[in-house]
């Protein structure tokens, strides 16, 4: 099982993540606070916004537009912003590292 | 003191409500009774992604079994509440009665029946529970005749749902146009398009009379007398709100459960939010009705903190998103009262909003695979921001910037 880490401004939480399923729904699944998702994972919310540490980001697929769109206008983007319903857990992403924003939306 | 909060509902608002009630601190004993057997679960994906045999029904729950035992949220669930009474502040359960100090009614919809003969036919369906879903689901396969009565929302997300799985689909709409309640004639054209592109067959004008088959549904007839053979019928004709418990108990009701923007019935022991409630939009200055996930979430909220004391009002301005195909719609606003409306962008090149203005005010959006107009639409409508309306159609111009 993948381990996840979440990151907020108070905390540091490394979770045990099922593959296959969103960065999203691990979040929700483990109570991770500030991942609102809102929409649950169609991607017409952006209130489950994340910042990828820097060096995962060449890791993940690239953002397709529809992502890319959403995040331009989310609460404070950064060249690292990934929407976590678009992220799928893998193997590959063991140890992944993220920080929730202050806000969502 | 409130020692007792009862939610009744166990879907969209109910599932938040208990949640922020925790959050929120609320220690006192927590109940929340549903008539559905499962876990509250999220609605959207059930004529998405749950159709099409995409996502397992465990990644429906907003939460599992775990959440609710460690927050010690009592769930009452294939439990239906037949009776409220206000006086003695108890509610009337399928085995059971229980007493309440704060009680949340978060009871959602019931949808609208069809009332012509052969309407009770086996292989009818109606699409707002997941037992629907999966009943339906049972009868999609390559080549089944899928006829689908209603070209809203609901309809046309199973319309493309079956279609891409393989269904030969039909879709029959009263109207002249799909989407004509909710969405401008531009994108109802856009999507009825994409759907005729995919091999759908959408019948505007056309008026269901009767259903024939012998046990099973055959046929679907409309009133000009044309006629559509049918292994299923799907029906998505709309909703209304489910009060009839709230006004047997005498609340006022009136197009759904009558609310503040505190989320307080006409009882000052009872809220309610969400799908089920008639409430005032402060934004747009008017009592609306609405059926969406944000809407029921923040009310939920509201409500919650309000039983908790604290004054806060429900003040959003509605949004609701669409997936059809590989196209998404995403609104943001009510458009009743626009004075002029703006096409941004090409419908042929797959990429535009429709922006509706009141004295040069946004007041709301329908983008079409367009998530940056959306996103930037929903601060102007919310901001009240003055825009300049010749820059609007410039795509080459952000829409944040047309001011
Ligand atoms: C197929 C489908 C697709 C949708 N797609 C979208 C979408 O893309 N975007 C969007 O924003 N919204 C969508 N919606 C709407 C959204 O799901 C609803 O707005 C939302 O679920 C409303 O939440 P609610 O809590 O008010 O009601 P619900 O989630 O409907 O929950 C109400 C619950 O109360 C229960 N109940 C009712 N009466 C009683 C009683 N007497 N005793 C016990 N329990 C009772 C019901 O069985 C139900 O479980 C969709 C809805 C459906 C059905
Ligand atoms: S959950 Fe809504 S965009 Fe990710």
């Amino acid at each position: 099982m993948p381990r996840i880490v979440f990151i907020d401004a108070n905390s540091r939480r490394e979770v045990l993540a099922t593959s296959g399923i969103s960065l999203m729904e691990v979040a929700r699944q483990n109570q991770i606070e500030g991942i609102l998702a809102q929409c649950g994972g169609a991607c017409a919310c952006a209130t489950c916004h994340v910042y990828v540490a820097p060096q995962w980001m060449d890791q993940l697929p690239a953002r397709e537009d529809m992502e890319q769109g959403m995040l331009e206008n989310a609460w404070e983007p950064k060249d690292n912003s990934r929407l976590s319903c678009q992220i799928t857990v893998s193997e590959a992403l063991d140890g992944l590292e993220v920080t929730i924003p202050e806000r969502q939306g | 003191m409130i020692a007792n909060i009862i939610v009744v509902g166990a879907g969209q608002a109910g599932a938040q409500a208990v949640d922020t009630l925790r959050r929120e601190g609320f220690a006192g004993r927590l109940i929340l009774v549903g008539d559905e057997a499962q876990l509250p679960y999220q609605r959207p994906p059930l004529s998405k992604k749950f159709l099409a045999g995409e996502m397992t029904e465990d990644r429906l729950m907003f939460r599992h079994q775990p959440f609710y035992d460690e927050h010690q949220i009592e769930l009452h669930l294939a439990t239906g509440v037949t009776r409220i009474d206000p006086a003695t502040r108890s509610i009337t359960c399928t085995s059971e009665s229980l007493q309440y100090d704060r009680l949340l009614l978060c009871l959602g919809t019931t949808s609208r029946l069809l009332t012509c003969p052969g309407a009770q036919l086996a292989g009818i369906h109606y699409l707002r529970c997941l037992a629907d879903a999966i009943q339906i689901r049972s009868h999609i396969k390559p080549a089944a005749r899928a006829v689908i009565i209603g070209g809203g929302y609901i309809g046309l997300e199973t319309a493309a749902t079956c279609r891409t799985m393989g269904c030969e689909v039909t879709v029959l709409e009263m109207a002249d146009r799909v989407m004509n309640r909710v969405a401008s004639p531009c994108v109802s054209q856009y999507f009825s398009d994409r759907h005729s592109a995919h091999g759908v067959n959408i019948v505007c004008n056309s008026r269901v009379v009767q259903i024939e088959g012998l046990n099973q549904v055959e046929r679907v007839v409309c009133a000009d007398g044309s006629q559509y053979d049918a292994d299923f019928v799907i029906v998505g004709i709309g909703a209304m709100a489910a009060s009839s418990l709230a006004s047997a108990a005498g609340l006022n009701c009136d197009n759904g459960i009558v609310v503040d923007e505190f989320c307080r019935t006409s009882d000052p022991h009872i809220y309610a939010a969400g799908d089920c409630t008639n409430h005032p939009s402060i934004h747009y200055g008017r009592r609306i009705r609405l059926e969406s996930v944000d809407n029921a979430v923040e009310q939920a909220k509201t409500a919650a903190l309000n039983m908790l004391g604290r004054e806060v009002k429900h003040d959003r301005v509605p949004w609701f998103w669409s997936d059809q195909f590989d196209n998404k719609l995403l609104i943001a606003g009510l458009s009743d009262g626009h004075d002029e409306l703006i096409v941004r962008g090409d419908p042929t090149q797959r990429v535009f909003s429709v922006c509706y203005l009141k004295e040069h005010a946004l007041i709301a959006i329908e983008a079409v695979n367009q998530p940056k107009d959306y996103m930037a639409a929903r601060k102007l409508i919310a901001d009240r921001t003055p825009l300049d309306a010749g820059k609007i159609p410039r795509i080459d111009t952000l829409l944040k910037e047309a001011v």
